[in-house]
């Protein structure tokens, strides 16, 4: 397999990968070295890439345990991923100003839900992949997945009312 | 769309029930300027979803890494060749008609020194004869000398008459 082949397998979903990194990782330095570990080791890899059949719900399944893997070992070192994500505040605009703050507000939110939650919530709502999809990357069944989806969703939605009616912005 | 559908649509969203066409039907909705207040809540997340979907890896890749292992496996499979030559040079001999060879030379010289350690042998059997001979000699002049010293005292015998 050519370079060139490998990237034409790969492109499509490398954004989905490095989002579905910084999604669990939060830091951008950490989610851009997840990705480009994970495509390395596709690269790696690449001759047994056309044995599977679903590559790109085999790499997600990959970047979930990862991901996974990387903050278990940062728990079990006592450390905290610290992201410096920051972000251009020059917008003039008032009504631009709030409509992005309570945009980052859901990020904020789904920062604190469970990782299960988390994987969901950006599979489906981010990255619209079909249930049968998401059961397969994550090897859950698809009732499972619609109920921690909901959770998850209405978990957003409260905190996400909270904020507004008390007027935290 | 109809404010009533689109209050289904969100209680199927939060229940994790809607299909993708509906999530899109509800995107489209909630992208625009004013909606509903009491569902102003959605129009945030659901921006914060299409938002977050535009973001990019835009990190290169160095997709080669391998390439440098390959050429230092080859460069060591290189050397143990060399080396296994170099042993099998020094271990293997010379070839059998190579090494009749080298017993006829070694044969025919060991005959010329035997014929030679013979005739030399037979020179110092002469030898012996001509040592014999001098022993004699030696014996001789002892007697010379014998007849020497008689006839110093003869000689004195004389002078004294």
């Amino acid at each position: 397999m050519t370079q060139a082949d490998f990237l034409n397998i790969v492109m499509p979903f490398k954004d989905k990968v490095f989002r579905l990194a910084k999604r669990l990782l939060v830091s951008q330095e950490e989610a851009e070295d997840a990705t480009q570990e994970i495509l390395l080791k596709l690269w790696n890899n690449r001759a047994k890439i056309q044995e599977y059949k679903n590559v790109e719900a085999f790499s997600m399944t990959m970047t979930k345990n990862f991901c996974l893997d990387k903050l278990k070992s940062k728990h079990a070192q006592n450390l905290k991923i610290v992201h410096s994500n920051y972000q251009d505040k020059n917008v003039s605009l008032q009504k631009q100003v709030e409509l992005n703050d309570s945009v980052n507000w859901v990020s904020r939110i789904m920062e604190d839900l469970p990782e299960q939650q988390k994987i969901i919530l950006q599979l489906r709502d981010i990255e619209q992949y079909d249930f049968s999809e998401i059961s397969k990357m994550l090897d859950m069944n698809e009732t499972a997945i619609r109920v921690a989806l909901s959770r998850g969703r209405k978990t957003l939605r409260e905190k996400l009312t909270k904020t507004h009616s008390y007027g935290v912005k | 769309m109809v404010l009533n559908s689109i209050e289904k649509l969100i209680e199927k969203y939060d229940n994790g029930e809607t299909t993708l066409q509906e999530e899109q039907q509800l995107k489209n909705y909630f992208s625009k300027e004013t909606v509903a207040p009491h569902l102003e809540v959605y129009k945030s997340m659901f921006q914060y979803f299409s938002q977050s979907h535009e973001e990019q890896f835009t990190k290169e890749v160095p997709l080669t890494p391998r390439k440098t292992i390959k050429l230092y496996k080859w460069i060591s499979v290189a050397a143990v060749a060399v080396l296994m030559f170099g042993i099998y040079i020094q271990t293997s001999g010379p070839t059998e008609v190579e090494r009749r060879e080298a017993l006829l030379a070694y044969n025919q010289t060991m005959e010329v020194f035997n014929l030679v350690s013979s005739k030399l042998n037979q020179g110092s059997e002469s030898m012996n004869a001509l040592n014999m001979v001098s022993t004699n000699f030696t014996r001789g002049a002892d007697n010379i000398a014998y007849l020497g010293e008689f006839s110093k005292t003869t000689d004195k015998f004389l002078k004294t008459n």
